[in-house]
């Protein structure tokens, strides 16, 4: 397969990036300021991502459409209102988690943000639950930009009036140097901002106007570090085919009423889950002192038993500590239970965090 | 105290009596990036030429540092065990990983000088 290259890549040539082969893009890790840099002016001011390579899959039909959908996502599409947006998954029949995403309601159906790795299976997925009636496609003509942080409303307001009346998980369409551009405030790194999308002709300009406003580039480095103490999950690391939402810790995504009536992808697993529990979940953990615990870290209990296993470990620059997520046997899960880390053959003391490790209020 | 002289690993040692000193060059940790991570070896542990000694991880990845002498170590670095950051700002001057205490001084005959070590760099970058 051929590398592709996002319509921003000159440009963040420019600006210093190091680039890395990810999910078939050459996309930047870094920049010259550095992971750390770029992550605490993520936190303080703000930073934009070029997330071009996720996604953008739009589908319109009528309200058989939600039916369709519900089949394969487990949550509310029919009480989903036009320019809301939900976080949630595509569903195997095992229950397992195919991809997570977010869907929005647009005018004549949805769109769906979806994983640059999956993306293509995904739609396969997705395909198998559509009727002929149902168009659908993915828009490669558009960029994705993330604006992310305590200034990215002040700075964005400047250049595209009203958007500072988004509300979280919610968006709307916008008009920018001539171009119709869907904005919605969302994004993966803990802070206020917005998920921009935009025309690949006209997102050079856009991005240009945030440089002169100070906003820092920030790369998949400093995404990865932001998530992880946002306590968000990384799809191939963190979730699974073999995962399912109840593991995961992630009940919530899954709709009150969808996860009592079912009618969706796996159901019946997933409910037995809910109503007996499962044998590992996902939990947070701190690390003592500043050993890094990375994927495929063992976890062992106080008593040496191995336990379960990390799958996303870094070091979090805002709370200055390493940190770290696995999946781990239920019964050890209580939230300050101490538990050991095998690295590189040496076990370091540890214990289960509440998620996030790091929380800032967004604006509802 | 003698000139630096640099492995093609990225060590750097410095002689001083009969205890080197050694620590990662400037440009390994320009190629690391944010150093978060230290471990460095315990006083009395021995360490053979081109073995494992030290530990070091960025925000990226996990790397080993190795003694490019064989000795016995008399000191790790505390301050970098506490302060990792400080490796980015000063590798090659107070963070240094260990003192090793030197077994056979033609280990540093195989080792290169300042000028070979850049040109070496030069030479292997991408």
């Amino acid at each position: 397969m051929e590398v592709q290259k996002t319509a921003l890549y000159n440009y963040h040539k420019s600006l210093g990036a190091k680039f890395v082969p990810f999910a078939g893009y050459e996309m930047p890790i870094q920049y010259s300021d550095g992971i750390v840099k770029e992550h605490i002016s993520t936190r303080t001011f703000a930073g934009f991502f070029d997330v071009s390579h996720m996604g953008q899959f739009f589908l319109e039909g009528d309200q058989t459409l939600d039916k369709a959908l519900e089949e394969i996502i487990p949550a509310d599409l029919n009480s989903l209102k036009i320019n809301q947006s939900k976080y949630s998954f595509l569903l195997n029949d095992n229950g397992g988690i195919i991809d997570d995403l977010i869907i929005t309601r647009i005018d004549k159906g949805f769109c769906i943000i979806l994983n640059a790795a999956c993306k293509v299976n995904d739609i396969k997925q997705i395909s198998k639950h559509l009727s002929s009636e149902h168009k659908h496609y993915l828009n490669s003509d558009l960029s994705l930009i993330a604006l992310q942080g305590p200034k990215a409303v002040e700075i964005l307001e400047k250049l595209i009036p009203n958007v500072s009346i988004l509300k979280f998980m919610n968006g709307n369409n916008f008009k920018f140097n001539g171009s119709k551009i869907y904005i919605t405030r969302s994004g993966y790194t803990g802070e206020d901002g917005f998920e921009i999308s935009i025309p690949n002709n006209k997102v050079e300009i856009l991005i240009k106007l945030l440089v002169n406003n100070k906003v820092k580039p920030i790369g998949l480095g400093a995404r990865d570090t932001l998530r992880l103490e946002a306590g968000l999950c990384l799809y191939g690391h963190d979730l699974n085919e073999e995962i399912n939402p109840i593991e995961a810790n992630l009940k919530w995504a899954i709709a009150k009423k969808r996860r009592e009536k079912g009618g969706f992808n796996g159901w019946k697993k997933i409910k037995n889950y809910l109503d007996n529990g499962c044998s590992k979940i996902r939990v947070g953990i701190l690390p003592e002192g500043r050993v890094i615990a990375r994927e495929g870290v063992k976890i062992f209990s106080a008593e040496d038993k191995e336990i379960g296993k990390i799958t996303s470990g870094t070091f979090g620059p805002s709370i200055n500590a390493s940190v770290a997520m696995g999946y781990i046997n239920y019964d050890a899960s209580g939230i300050g239970n101490k538990i050991k880390l095998e690295v590189r053959g040496k076990k370091y003391d540890a214990k289960i965090s509440t998620l996030p490790f790091y929380k800032k209020s967004y604006v509802k | 105290m003698s000139e630096k002289k640099f492995s093609k690993k990225h060590e750097w040692v410095e002689l001083n009596g009969d205890v080197a000193t050694v620590g990662i060059t400037k440009h390994a940790t320009e190629m690391l990036g944010d150093i978060v991570f230290v471990e460095v070896p315990e006083s009395g542990k021995f360490i053979d030429k081109d073995g494992q000694a030290a530990v070091v991880e960025s925000t990226k990845a996990a790397s080993d540092v190795y003694s490019p002498i064989s000795g016995e170590v008399t000191e790790g670095n505390k301050l970098i065990v506490e302060t990792p950051e400080s490796v980015n700002s000063d590798p090659e001057g107070v963070s240094w990983f260990f003192k090793i205490k030197v077994k056979d001084y033609s280990d540093l005959d195989t080792l290169m000088s300042k000028a070979e070590y850049d040109k070496f760099v030069e030479e292997n970058a991408s």
